[in-house]
């Protein structure tokens, strides 16, 4: 996209303003990533929606999200109206995160037959018992007592190991997809240009290598259903009909990365957050059946999804006094959303008795998080055997180390030391 | 335990439905349905999906009503101001609610000519005529503070304003500082007097309404014939089509629901009945209704000249409005309900405010947004609720907060959700702006002249949040530009929109 730069005008019309690039490259800049909230709180207080010196809008305020993701003429295909190719993630394009109605809304609904209501109503709740399981069985695996890496132990393999049963991928395959998945989240960690390319290089081969092993998978389920996700996919005989093999290649990979890489940063920002509380912590302890609103509360204040930035406008879109232009990039900051004054009183205080749940945590709109049933169980469910368990839970450093990614952001690990292990 | 979702909040997330299945079901893939009174063991899981609704749509009973009000005005009240609420349904109770969540500690007395506790109307013709709610389910979620007088059982016949007082059938005497006229409406009833007393012959407005037709319907009727192609007597079909029960539809609009969302949406929606299999007859009305020596309805003789055996007529004709008790009030009452200001403050024939005395609900006859004169009554979910909450909290502060919101409504049928911003039916002219009729699935956008005043969306709801807001701002019609869904060949052409004038079928839950 252009790169236009007139220094120092900040235009009222576009909202353009070199400070707001400035402010933004605070934000990648790594250094910021443990605290990102008064970088969102500048860019946020200057202007709810800003242009960007590459052309691209960020949005930051409450309101101002909520308008752009329900208006139509913001796409979510990266290609709509663009006549290159440039900077598609390929393989994922026919994902539905990437697509617009009605291809969305089918590719959607011939997943979700298989995933939730209506057809498949009661399929995640009956997922409660195998998800306490499986917490127990990692919890059980812990030293008896001392310090271990939390996302290494927990945070990690709880979300991986659900979504491979809900999918049918095999548990023993989890180093070869976690490579993958690995090298095609990477590109946005890129420091450098050059540095970019050879991880977008990887991630392509990542992409197509996972894309031959999920298809590999999925003919052996063809003609023999075995009760999950992709044998669902593969034989389905849906009103929509089946979806095509592309088409499920790129869902399946959504749903795999998805299904981990998000969910992975929930629980340990959950658990980061809740040691930093101590009382609500014991509170928590007291009362379990507070969690519904605790985990809304974490996922408020810390979503792992920080920012999306696929959006295109088909139009000149005006919110407020800002006009997208058209063909220009939108980038969502949900985070910043979950911190907007004008909407949440307080914004940067952990407290579960808020009135307003309405977080953006899991997103809006038509593209809301189709996982965001099973990623909030899975964190219920962690949170609660993790803290009923270990006593006397402290942080080894806070702020722990993060991983790079400043869009899907969490701790790359979160050293913790407990005194013993209850019996469950 | 007590639930309620507010479907006017609703954008079909199903975040619910996940968290606890057995008491939120999706029908197709966005019409919500759920039961209402929900065994108390399930309280843990309701109470996840409430948290984890991301449109906060969901009341659960025994919860403080969070203000909606963001900063809380200083009360013109003092604990000693005695508030008094006449009618005991939706209205009221938010009325009731709204004022002690902004900090109202003084008495509130709330009178229903119904003995039961306060209900939720939109499941009666739905889930209750299933049979997957009882009729004495779906009783209205309240808070753990509400501490209210209750005078149940008894109506109110009078309104003394100079006396400040309310008076009940009962002889009894209510003195009041405020008051809020909430009493709604009543099902209008069949015209012809001998033909309405029939047994088979019924309409659905109360609880007690629906557990008589629950009734019949579980009987197994011959054929259910629903005189009104409103929301209620669509839901009825719908309900009696998911029963397998033979069912007419007489309707003398051209199709049913064409006076709330003009001829083109409800073209569509005509063919959706018929492909569930209602036997529609639009543009055709009932002459006789023909019962055997016992009184008992046995046929319908119509105006396109059939004669059909039936065992259950459903009379949704639209509504009249509860003001009788006010006729030597002094208070300005007409048709469409007590005339009230923006502020929801009743006013007397001279147009003056009566002290004292507010309005909300189906009731209100409020002056029309578009500031030209006439007047409006809602008979929505949204509004009363929308309308109650302003009346609350003017009453409390003597406050002049407007209620100005834009109106929504939505009704389930046939597997689909139909959802309204705006005013449809304000418009002259209709677009289907986003999805397809073919596919059941699309949003109609509305306009006066070049100005945008509703939509209209079947399923698809999720979009209307675009709408709704562009209504507010007085956006341009037709919308124009790329959409995401635009497509090669879609229809998005500009048709005049018409709805039938002469009809009086006014009739929603």
């Amino acid at each position: 996209m252009n790169t236009s730069s007139e220094p120092g005008s900040g235009c009222p019309v576009t909202g353009r303003s070199t400070t707001a690039t400035a402010v933004w490259n605070e934000f990648l800049d790594h250094d910021n990533r443990a605290d990102p909230y008064p970088v969102y709180a500048r860019l946020r207080d200057a202007a709810p929606v800003q242009r960007l010196d590459d052309g691209a809008f960020l949005v930051t305020g409450y309101d101002e999200i909520l308008e752009v993701v329900h208006d139509p003429r913001i796409s979510s295909n990266p290609l709509a109206g663009r006549d290159d190719t440039e900077g598609a993630a390929p393989g994922l394009t026919s994902a539905f995160v990437m697509q617009d109605p009605p291809d969305h809304d089918r590719l959607r609904r011939q997943t979700m037959r298989h995933f939730g209501p209506p057809n498949h109503a009661g399929y995640i709740d009956s997922l409660r018992d195998d998800i306490t399981q499986t917490a127990t069985t990692l919890i059980d695996a812990f030293p008896a007592s001392g310090t271990l890496d939390l996302v290494e132990a927990f945070a990690y393999p709880l979300p991986v190991m659900m979504i491979c049963d809900v999918l049918g991928v095999p548990h023993d395959d989890e180093p070869r997809f976690h490579a993958w998945s690995m090298a095609i989240i990477a590109p946005p960690e890129a420091t450098t240009p050059d540095e970019a390319e050879r991880l977008q290089t990887e991630a392509s081969k990542a992409t197509s290598e996972l894309g031959a092993y999920l298809a590999q998978l999925a003919e052996v389920r063809r003609g023999t259903p075995q009760g999950d996700l992709l044998s669902g996919l593969v034989n389905d005989t849906g009103p929509d009909g089946a979806m095509s093999t592309s088409e499920m290649i790129s869902t399946t990979i959504m749903l795999l990365i998805g299904g981990h890489e998000t969910t992975v940063n929930m629980i340990a920002n959950g658990a980061l957050t809740l040691l930093r509380h101590p009382e609500a912590l014991d509170r928590l302890r007291a009362d379990p059946s507070t969690m519904p609103r605790v985990f809304e509360e974490l996922l408020r204040l810390e979503p792992p999804a920080q920012v999306t930035p696929k959006y295109v406008a088909l139009e000149d879109v005006r919110i407020g006094d800002v006009t997208i232009t058209k063909g220009s990039p939108v980038w969502i900051a949900w985070a910043a959303a979950n911190r907007d004054p004008r909407h949440f009183a307080d914004p940067d205080r952990f407290d579960p008795e808020r009135e307003n749940r309405d977080h953006l945590g899991f997103g809006a709109g038509i593209h809301a998080c189709f996982g965001a049933p099973l990623a909030r169980l899975e964190t219920q469910i962690a949170l609660a055997e993790l803290f009923s368990r270990l006593e006397n839970v402290r942080l080894v450093e806070d702020p722990p180390p993060y991983r790079r990614n400043p869009l899907l952001r969490g701790p790359s690990r979160l050293d913790i030391t407990f005194d013993s292990i209850l019996p469950r | 335990m007590r639930i309620a979702v507010d479907m006017t909040k609703c954008q079909s997330y199903a975040q619910c439905a996940f968290l606890a299945p057995d008491v939120f079901r999706f029908e197709g893939d966005e019409a919500l349905v759920y039961d209402p009174d929900p065994a108390e063991q399930l309280r843990a899981r309701v109470t996840q999906s409430a948290a984890a609704c991301p449109v906060q749509a969901i009341r659960i009973d025994g919860e403080r009503r969070r203000s909606v009000t963001k900063a809380v005005r200083p009360s013109a009240l003092t604990e000693t101001d005695r508030v008094v609420v006449v009618g005991a349904s939706l209205a009221g109770v938010t009325a009731a609610e709204t004022l002690r969540s902004d900090g109202f500690t003084g008495p509130i007395t709330l009178i229903g000519d119904e003995k039961d506790e306060p209900y939720d109307r939109p499941p009666l013709s739905k889930q209750v005529l299933l049979g997957t709610a009882s009729a004495s389910g779906t009783r209205l979620p309240q808070a753990s503070d509400l501490n209210v007088e209750w005078r149940l059982g008894v109506a109110a016949t009078g309104l003394d304003v100079d006396a400040r007082a309310v008076l009940l059938a009962d002889g009894a005497r209510v003195p009041y500082d405020r008051v809020l006229i909430a009493t709604g409406t009543r099902a209008r009833p069949w015209p012809v007097a001998d033909e309405a007393a029939l047994d088979g012959v019924l309409t659905l407005r109360t609880a007690e309404d629906a557990a008589r037709l629950r009734a019949r319907l579980a009987a197994g009727p011959r054929r259910v014939l629903i005189v009104g192609g409103g929301f209620t007597g669509s839901e009825i079909a719908s309900a009696c089509r998911r029963l397998d029960l033979p069912v007419t539809l007489v309707d003398r609009g051209p199709a049913p629901l064409a006076r709330a969302l003009g001829d083109t949406v409800a073209g569509v929606l005509a063919e959706v009945q018929r492909e569930h299999g209602v036997d529609l007859r639009s543009r055709v009305t009932v002459s006789k209704l023909h019962s055997d020596a016992n009184q008992v309805v046995t046929a319908a003789t119509l105006s396109d000249g059939t004669t059909l055996d039936v065992d259950v007529v459903v009379v949704a004709i639209g509504a009249l409005r509860n003001t009788e008790w006010l006729r030597e009030s002094g208070l300005s009452v007409g048709p469409l309900g007590v005339d009230c200001d923006e502020t929801c403050r009743a006013l007397d024939s001279d147009g003056t405010v009566v002290d004292g005395v507010f309005v909300a609900g189906d009731v209100a006859a409020f002056p029309h947004p578009s500031g030209d004169g006439r007047r409006l009554s809602v008979e929505h979910w949204g509004n009363a609720l929308g309308q109650a909450t302003v009346a609350a909290g003017n009453m409390r502060t003597d406050g002049h907060a407007c209620h100005a919101e834009v109106p929504v409504f939505w009704s389930n049928q046939f597997g689909h959700v139909i959802k309204s911003v705006g005013m449809p039916e304000a418009a002259d002219s209709v677009v289907i702006a986003q999805g397809s009729t073919e596919k059941r699935s699309f949003v109609a956008v509305y306009g006066v002249g070049d100005r945008m005043v509703g939509a209209t969306a079947l399923d698809q709801v999720k979009w209307l949040e675009h709408y709704r807001r562009r209504i507010a701002d007085g956006a341009e019609f037709p919308p124009t530009g790329r959409t995401v869904d635009d497509l090669p060949g879609s229809d998005r052409v500009v048709r005049p929109h018409s709805t039938p004038a002469n009809s009086d079928e006014r009739s929603t839950l």
